[in-house]
């Protein structure tokens, strides 16, 4: 057989039928073919044969979209996360679109709020995110900032959002809002959340908050997006369209659709209320440890040399008792340990019972109501840029970003 | 009489059939359908088409977004994330996948080795998620008349719409096959024959869905000249040969109306005038309320707009339904005007005002000016396509076998893969292992023949939902006729009498057939027992086993042999005057009074041989 390339025009035999279709690619040693009908079919690569090449394809999506010179000026840093995609029925490939005018395309709306510039600093899955990556983010969010743009979408991929937006906002004074944006439903999709959530996304980037937010579906109806405080909200199911939610805290707003009306509550940050500041050094060596029952505290060999450690213990804040003393040799040898709860809701309290009394005074500090991926990422914020491991820990307890609530409600 | 072979009729059909399988397609939901009141939640979405490789979104999908609507969805407490768009699909369901290839073997189709699975856009609210996913099972099979089949598709069903833009999702992701013919079909007739052998293939299976709405026929026509329109949601088998022949005589007459047009020079005007101010007085409330009443001058159209091109239907109608895409309810023509209110003198102004002449034709469309500037459009592309004859459609049906215009046929790129469900191959072992199930048509003949059944009351019986019940009865004793007149008769017949027969189930028709063989119970009972079963069903009823009992125990202890001779005895001796009057012409009537008086607790053929030995030994 020749070697076939996708797009190729060719003829397939089943059945002493014989259909046309063209070739889309080899898998799994079966050949796939997409029909004239349109559907797809795998086959042994030897009942098809080549008719034609591959006729060349007119250069997809051309053009540049007239912005309105009128609006403010939006930022859409891309990382990976789509919010636009394209379609080749030909061969079904899915491609995902990152330029403003491409983005333009698929959701004209979006031109009715804002101007647009687009940046795209990576083209990863989200599980694939890096703290170096997390850094590149902020710069790049504070040089659009300092270039004067009235706001910053990130487009991100859900699964590491909260990670990616709390680090930035731990990273980075803002003015303006900064906000992170991504679809549970993929973007080909007719009913993707992709659309609303950008339309949303914008209309807080073009509106009066002042700090890094996560902006997604509130409900499974597209009637509102809600604003999330970036250290404060997690992904909390695996494929519901309103799967943010903020932790402990009611959202700092909602923005209604399709009328795009945002409404902030008063602990919200308003725009202009800081200046812009960037301090993007991180720790890398820290690390998130969920404990089970049973879990041989040997694994924290694995951390040795590591800055810190959150830990996501038990209840009010435990981890065996077999884990006391090797924690307390780890703290001393310089690791800084958090310690938070599984529970996600609610405080950590090591003073109620003797595990918890024992692991205060091997020197865990106890996390507050941080949820634990935020506590990383803290974590790492504080250790690289407070060498003092006192003062470090005091920081830990203390509020710096909104990652702590001084009440429980 | 149409000659259809010189009109050059090609037909085909896709028969859409509802599998009867525990899971749904690509979830674990059950296949059942619920009341909507039943709901315990609504949501809804917005829809909006992506775009394709060229920038161009599919032409049926831009059809359906010139209003912008919002979808709501009931939910149920039998339907999970998947069918909200809310969860990736379930692997596809393993059962559904053997029905399809059963029916594709019946048909002597040949499978693919891997099935891969596609998501076909359909935005017209009825997929959550705006697709819809089916999958080509097998390609290349023949009917008995030669007829081919191209495909075999497994998909999943759509959701149901209950009014407007509102959808119940209990029917969505129910397994469904496809089967599509070659458009082999010559006449009205053949069409309607095909139908029904495919369907009686996809009931032998015994593993589809039954009733109103389980079947659906989608049926392609075309005729020389013509266009390929598709019909869809054909439901009942009756209708379809009718349905092909107004459609041919659809075109027939959309193709006179062009000639007529083009021997006129007919020509569409694209002046849009508005004259609004002309019905500021009317009487006509619709267009006195209107915000903007549009016209336009079609040169050379009048008397057409109102030719009739199939029953109902005029070509004014194909203008007026192609209108109500944007939102309005209709239009008016000057074919059919004066009339609704509105008086020649205004018609007069109105022809005057758009400077038609005698010849021409002036439509108008009465909304808001958004909606009356975009249905008007709407109407000259309509008209545009009149001067070149039939245009490819997609077509609903109405009531009585005509049709109305739905959306352009669709763009044939309009399919991308599924990429959450992994391909599925179909070794040769499980394609060895499909079992080919006895034809519906075989087995009548087969219970005329094992049976002695006659042969409607066989073909009867092996067509009805009740076949598998019949084969346990038969397997468990019962007399075929017994069983036969039991469950298609008795059971129909009380159920015109209002009774509920449906609660009474399988199990305990079937312990009731067999007390009945037994000799527990009289044949002539059997009427009474259903109604008392179907009367005391419900919630803490009982086993089925006690219920029967109970019931037969209700209808009056057995009667022995002995005590129906004595009774028999007494009555004939009461009688005895008109008994030796009559001989053994009393034989009728003395049967009423006994079995009156055994009220069916005893078989009639007991009672009747009782009777007329009695009789004999009074005469002799």
């Amino acid at each position: 057989m020749e070697t076939l390339q996708t797009g190729d025009l060719v003829r397939y035999v089943n059945g002493g039928t014989a259909l046309t279709g063209t070739y889309i690619t080899k898998r799994d040693g079966m050949a796939v073919v997409k029909l004239e009908n349109g559907y797809n079919i795998g086959t042994s690569p030897e009942k098809i044969e080549l008719v034609g090449r591959a006729a060349p394809q007119p250069p997809a999506g051309a053009g540049v979209v007239v912005q309105n010179p009128d609006l403010p000026d939006l930022a859409i840093i891309s990382t990976g996360g789509t919010i636009a995609s394209r379609v080749d029925y030909r061969t079904g490939a899915v491609t995902s679109q990152f330029s403003a005018s491409d983005i333009l395309r698929a959701i004209p709306e979006l031109g009715d709020i804002a101007r647009y510039r687009d940046r795209q600093i990576a083209s990863i899955l989200s599980e694939n995110m890096r703290p170096d990556l997390w850094q590149e983010l902020a710069r790049a969010i504070y040089d659009e900032i300092r270039a004067g743009v009235a706001g910053v979408i990130v487009t991100h991929g859900t699964d590491t959002m909260s990670y990616s937006a709390a680090a930035v906002r731990f990273m980075l004074k803002t003015p303006v809002p900064v906000v992170f944006v991504g679809s549970q439903r993929s973007a080909d999709r007719p009913s993707s959340d992709n659309a609303m959530n950008a339309l949303c996304s914008a209309a807080v980037a073009a509106g009066d908050l002042g700090e890094v937010a996560v902006v997604m579906h509130a409900t499974t109806n597209d009637d509102r997006c809600a604003v999330h405080r970036a250290t404060r909200v997690r992904k909390m199911h695996t494929s519901r369209r309103d799967a943010f939610q903020s932790m402990g805290m009611e959202p700092l707003g909602y923005v209604d659709y399709p009328s795009l009306s945002v409404t902030l509550s008063d602990e919200a940050v308003r725009r202009g209320a800081q200046e812009p500041e960037l301090r993007d050094a991180l720790e890398e060596r820290c690390a998130l440890l969920h404990f089970y029952p049973g879990m041989p505290p040997a694994v924290l060999d694995a951390f040795e040399g590591y800055k810190g450690l959150v830990i996501s213990g038990t209840g009010l804040g435990h981890v065996a008792t077999e884990w006391i003393a090797p924690l307390r040799d780890m703290i001393e040898s310089g690791t800084t340990v958090v310690m938070t709860s599984q529970c996600l809701h609610g405080r950590v309290c090591d003073r109620v019972y003797n595990t918890g009394r024992d692991l205060l005074a091997a020197g865990v500090i106890e996390g507050e109501d941080m949820l634990p991926e935020a506590a990383l990422v803290k974590l790492m914020w504080v250790l690289g840029n407070e060498p003092d491991p006192e003062r470090a820990g005091l920081l830990m307890r203390t509020d710096l970003a909104g990652e702590i609530r001084r009440r429980s409600i | 009489m149409m000659d259809y072979q010189k009109l050059g009729l090609k037909a085909g059909i896709e028969i859409h059939q509802q599998l009867d399988t525990a899971e749904k397609l690509f979830c674990r939901c059950p296949t059942c359908l619920r009341e909507t009141t039943e709901r315990t939640g609504e949501f809804y979405r917005y829809l909006r088409a992506t775009e394709s490789e060229l920038g161009e979104i599919d032409r049926a999908a831009r059809e359906e977004m010139r209003l912008v609507r919002k979808f709501c969805y009931y939910t149920y407490d039998t339907v999970c994330l998947v069918e909200h768009d809310e969860e990736p699909p379930a692997p596809m369901n393993p059962e559904a996948l053997d029905v399809c290839l059963t029916i594709a073997k019946m048909l002597g189709m040949t499978p693919v080795e891997q099935v891969h699975t596609m998501r076909k856009l359909v935005i017209d609210g009825s997929n959550t998620s705006g697709f819809q996913r089916t999958a080509l099972v097998a390609l290349s099979g023949a009917l008995p008349d030669g007829c081919r089949i191209e495909t075999i598709c497994l998909e999943e069903e759509a959701a149901q719409r209950v009014e407007d833009e509102t959808f119940s999702l209990d029917r969505l992701g129910i397994p469904l096959v496809e089967i599509t013919t070659a458009p082999c079909m010559h006449t009205p007739e053949a069409v309607q024959k095909v139908a029904e052998y495919i369907g009686m293939i996809l009931r032998s299976t015994g593993r589809v869905k039954r009733g109103l709405g389980t079947i659906r026929q989608d049926i392609n026509v075309s005729i020389a000249g013509g266009a390929r329109v598709e019909i869809k949601g054909v439901q009942e088998l009756a209708l379809i040969a009718e349905v092909v022949r107004r459609e041919v005589e659809r075109q027939t007459n959309l193709l006179a109306i062009r000639d007529e047009l083009r021997e006129r020079g007919a020509r569409v005007d694209h002046t849009v005038v508005d004259v609004t101010t002309l019905f500021s007085e009317t009487k006509s409330s619709i267009l006195k309320k209107a915000k903007a009443v549009l016209a336009v001058r079609l040169c050379g159209f009048a008397g057409l707009v109102g030719w009739e091109i199939q029953p109902g239907r005029r070509l004014g109608s194909e203008m007026s339904d192609y209108a109500k895409k944007c939102g309005v309810g209709g239009i008016f023509h000057t074919d059919e005007l004066p009339a609704y209110g509105v008086t020649a003198e205004e018609v007069a102004r109105l022809r005057e005002f758009v400077g038609a002449e005698e010849n021409d034709a002036v439509v108008i469309v009465a909304a808001g000016r958004e909606r009356a500037g975009c249905a008007i459009e709407q109407v000259l592309i309509r008209s545009e396509m009149a001067l070149s004859g039939v245009p490819e459609e997609t077509r609903k049906m109405l009531e009585e076998g005509s049709t109305a215009y739905m959306r352009p046929l669709p763009g044939a790129a309009r399919m991308y893969p599924e990429t959450d469900v992994f391909s599925v191959t179909i070794g040769a072992d499980r394609w060895d292992a499909i079992a080919v199930p006895e034809l519906l048509t075989d087995r009548a003949e087969r219970f005329v023949r094992e049976f002695g059944l006659d042969e409607a009351l066989a073909r009867q019986v092996a067509f009805s939902e009740r076949l598998p019940l019949f084969e346990k009865a038969v397997a468990a004793g019962v007399r075929p006729t017994l069983a036969a007149r039991t469950l298609l008769a008795t059971c129909r017949e009380l159920a015109r009498d209002g009774v509920a027969v449906g609660q009474v189930s399988e199990e305990e028709l079937l312990l009731l057939l067999s007390a009945v063989e037994a000799g527990r119970a009289a044949k002539e009972a059997i009427p009474d027992l259903i109604t008392e079963l179907a009367q005391t069903a419900g919630a803490g009823a009982g086993t089925p086993e006690d219920r029967v009992n109970v019931a037969i125990e209700k209808m009056g202890p057995a009667v022995s042999q002995a005590d129906v001779e004595a009774i028999i005895h007494r009555i004939v001796t009461e009688r005895e005057a008109f008994a030796r009057e009559k001989g053994m012409g009393a034989l009728g009537p003395l049967m009423g009074v006994v079995m009156q008086e055994l009220r069916g607790s005893v078989d009639g053929k007991v009672v009747s041989e009782t009777l007329r030995r009695e009789l004999k030994r009074l005469i002799s």
